[in-house]
């Protein structure tokens, strides 16, 4: 920490969240495929897609069972190979209803005679072979890659950076992608970098993944381009390193204005589990249709990483790694920062899922909200600069305008204001019920 | 269902501060000058002290009742105030008009007005003020410490009054800076409120921007105006007041640009107060008064969101 910072002159927004990082050195374990997968047809931001299979149907692994022919959306694969028993519809913890693809797996895993190694010989190769493969933002937001990679001004870019900040506590599925596969993460982003004559590769990662970042370095070190640059970068451990903007104003100095997109500034950011799956892509053909999760929280009884199928339900991953230690009192999809909690253990394994936290009752304490005695600290916590209590006030009366001028709509929802807030204030809900009132306003 | 899952927004951690323990922090970082405020003024010192805390925490209680609102005593606020109330006090005041300080801070400015974080001003220096209006000669009755120097006068006046009336002060800086002065109780000892000061920045209770430039003022304006900077911050109640009040959450700017006006204002009207008006101090009315400003500075330093840039008026 900085003088500046410490004499409270100068904030740089974010919050010390516990690491909680248990599962670090717990080797990935495959799942193998479970009885039934429930395939939901919106998993990643963007146009739902449509059931192309019919009940009654055989289906094997890698066949598209969903498609939309939306620009902004991505195909999605079965995991398993066996019968189509039912086309039903799923809530999903975005509140949002979805229809699903539910199959019966035979247990065979026959692979569909599509899958089979894409030729990729220039930038346009490239974007419809990342459509087919399915793949989506997989740190959480599950935008699709096809799209990301095809930005306005595609020769403004110049940066590549590859998001290995993992800033949730608990998480590590990203470390482990880093320690399991290092060699996929630097082989997909320099395919990256090639096809879309990047100048440079930053590899972000936070410092407290110090064997991530000698393993990257390692092999980064090997790669030899005359014409870029290829770098580990060490962050610090503070969240929300991670997130979009943040990370690209650490990596490169670059500052995105609201409402405009990382492209605008001259970055690509991609998940390092996204960038490593690419390259796997590439190799074998086998798209989008397992997914390593990191299971943890109080209530689990062995914290593990564990890669599953795409649509096995929530409740059978926990089983598989050895079930709950006390009742699970919340289960979130996501870390605890910004992860959804769901209202029930059925629902499926999600293409953007990186995590099942399920928290014991202890762990689940629901203080009620005091007044705020403007201390400030979700004002030094905000990565985005904004003023919470102003914007609650604003919120209050109803004013729409002022909450836009205020820059609402700024808030990425990282939770920052609400961790750090001791007067327990649901301040990232009043943001996002505020985000929602300009919205009305406007339409 | 049969075991519902708990449902809410995220984020689904907290850091586990409450505003009470924010509060307790304050207690902590109050406790060694309300110690040696017995020492130097024996226990009349405690009486005031016990006194105030009483009829602060006895008006919130009772507030909370008759506006039919959830009861708040638990948040210790009120005993903050109570403490902070005495601290400005001198300790020869009749306990009935402390009684009477405490009423006025939290039901007239603190309760009425919605109780803590929507008080407008610091409920402690309204108070005082109100008890110095009201009270004059008492308010104006200082004790010689028991402790220290060979003075055996049992009452005398403070530095700056006797500066104020073109007077030598016969306390040299030790004497200022271990509280050997008369004074309001819990303002003398310099060292004691710099323990509390460093504890709460230690504990990232307060930032140190507020005191820090409020007392940085006072210095540089003390010394171009012609008096003694070292006489000007040692004495009075700057050291209470730069600490403990101006840096009050609901009374002082949240964001730090806004900070640092109002640290400044504050110095500026307590140089202007001293040097230039009939009263001796003017800890409590500049404080008071950057309090009302404290909307007007937020608005005009407001920071820009992330990657916004500032408009020109005319766009």
């Amino acid at each position: 920490m900085s003088l500046k910072e410490w004499l409270g002159m100068q904030t740089r927004g974010g919050v010390h969240a516990p690491h909680l990082k248990h599962t670090a050195e717990c080797e990935t374990i495959v799942m193998p495929p479970p009885e039934r997968v429930i395939i939901a047809m919106s998993q990643h931001i963007g146009a739902p897609c449509i059931p192309t299979v019919k009940v009654g149907d055989t289906v094997l692994v890698g066949q598209v069972v969903g498609d939309s022919d939306k620009p902004v959306s991505a195909p999605i694969h079965s995991g398993v190979s066996g019968k189509v028993t039912a086309i039903s519809e799923l809530l999903l913890p975005s509140g949002k209803k979805t229809a699903t693809v539910v199959i019966e797996s035979d247990g065979e895993q026959r692979i569909h005679q599509s899958v089979k190694p894409p030729v990729v010989e220039s930038y346009d190769d490239l974007v419809k072979a990342v459509r087919q493969s399915g793949l989506v933002g997989l740190g959480g937001a599950g935008f699709p890659t096809h799209i990301k990679l095809q930005p306005k001004d595609l020769d403004g870019v110049d940066t590549v950076i590859i998001n290995t900040a993992e800033c949730e506590p608990y998480i590590t599925s990203d470390y482990r992608e880093c320690i399991e596969y290092p060699q996929d993460i630097i082989s997909g982003a320099e395919t990256v970098m090639k096809f879309l004559n990047a100048a440079r590769v930053i590899i972000a990662v936070e410092r407290n993944k110090p064997a991530a970042i000698s393993e990257l370095s390692k092999i980064a070190a090997e790669v030899t381009r005359p014409d870029g640059e290829f770098l580990v970068k060490s962050l610090p451990s503070r969240y929300p390193q991670g997130a979009e903007k943040v990370l690209i104003k650490a990596c490169t100095g670059r500052i995105v204005p609201p409402g405009k997109l990382p492209a605008d500034v001259g970055c690509l950011v991609m998940n390092v589990n996204s960038i490593a799956f690419l390259a796997r892509y590439l190799k074998t053909g086998m798209p989008l249709v397992d997914k390593r999760l990191t299971v943890d929280g109080s209530a689990i009884a062995h914290p593990k990483n564990v890669r599953a199928i795409i649509g096995t339900p929530i409740r059978d991953v926990i089983e598989f790694i050895g079930g709950t230690k006390s009742k699970i009192s919340k289960l979130l999809m996501g870390g605890p920062m910004m992860g959804l909690a769901l209202m029930d253990d059925e629902l499926p394994v999600l293409k953007q899922n990186n995590a099942i936290i399920a928290m014991a009752e202890d762990d689940v304490k629901t203080i009620e909200p005091s007044a705020c005695i403007r201390c400030g600290r979700c004002v030094r916590a905000c990565p985005m600069n904004l003023v919470p209590p102003s914007i609650e006030a604003a919120f209050i009366t109803d004013d729409a305008a002022l909450l836009e001028k205020l820059g609402v709509m700024t808030c990425m929802e990282c939770g920052c204001c609400s961790f750090a807030c001791p007067a327990s204030r649901r301040i990232v809900q009043t943001m996002r019920l505020s985000k929602g009132a300009v919205h009305k306003a406007k339409a | 269902m049969e075991n519902p899952l708990v449902i809410t927004s995220s984020p689904h951690l907290h850091c586990g501060m409450s505003t009470k323990g924010i509060m307790l922090d304050v207690l902590i970082a109050l406790s060694p000058a309300a110690v040696v405020s017995v020492l130097l003024f024996g226990w009349r010192a405690a009486a005031v002290i016990i006194v105030s805390v009483a009829s602060c925490v006895t008006c919130e209680y009772l507030s909370r009742i008759v506006l039919k609102k959830p009861q708040s005593v638990a948040d210790l606020s009120a005993v903050v105030t109570g403490v902070l109330l005495a601290f400005n006090l001198p300790s020869s005041i009749p306990l009935w008009q402390v009684a009477i300080g405490g009423v006025v801070a939290i039901v007239v400015v603190k309760q009425m007005f919605g109780g803590l974080g929507f008080n407008f001003v610091n409920p402690a220096l309204v108070g005082r003020i109100v008890l110095m209006s009201s009270f004059p000669k008492e308010m104006d009755n200082w004790v010689m410490p028991l402790l220290g120097s060979g003075v055996d006068a049992k009452t005398g006046a403070s530095p700056l009054y006797t500066l104020s009336q073109g007077g030598e002060i016969q306390y040299n800086l030790k004497d200022l800076f271990f509280g050997i002065r008369p004074g309001s109780l819990g303002e003398t000892c310099v060292l004691a409120l710099l323990l509390g000061g460093t504890y709460l920045v230690i504990r990232h209770v307060i930032s140190p921007t507020i005191p820090l430039i409020y007392i940085g003022t006072v210095f540089i304006l003390t010394w171009l105006v012609g008096g003694d900077p070292l006489v000007g911050i040692l004495s009075g109640g700057l050291m209470l007041g730069a600490i403990f009040m101006a840096t009050d959450y609901t009374t002082s700017p949240i964001n730090t640009a806004g900070k640092v006006v109002f640290a400044v204002g504050c110095g500026l009207l307590t140089v202007l107060i001293r040097e230039y008006s009939s009263l001796p101090e003017g800890v409590s009315f500049s404080i008071v008064i950057m309090n009302i400003l404290v909307p007007l500075i937020e608005r005009a330093t407001r920071p820009l969101p992330f990657g916004e840039k500032r408009r020109l008026k005319h766009e």
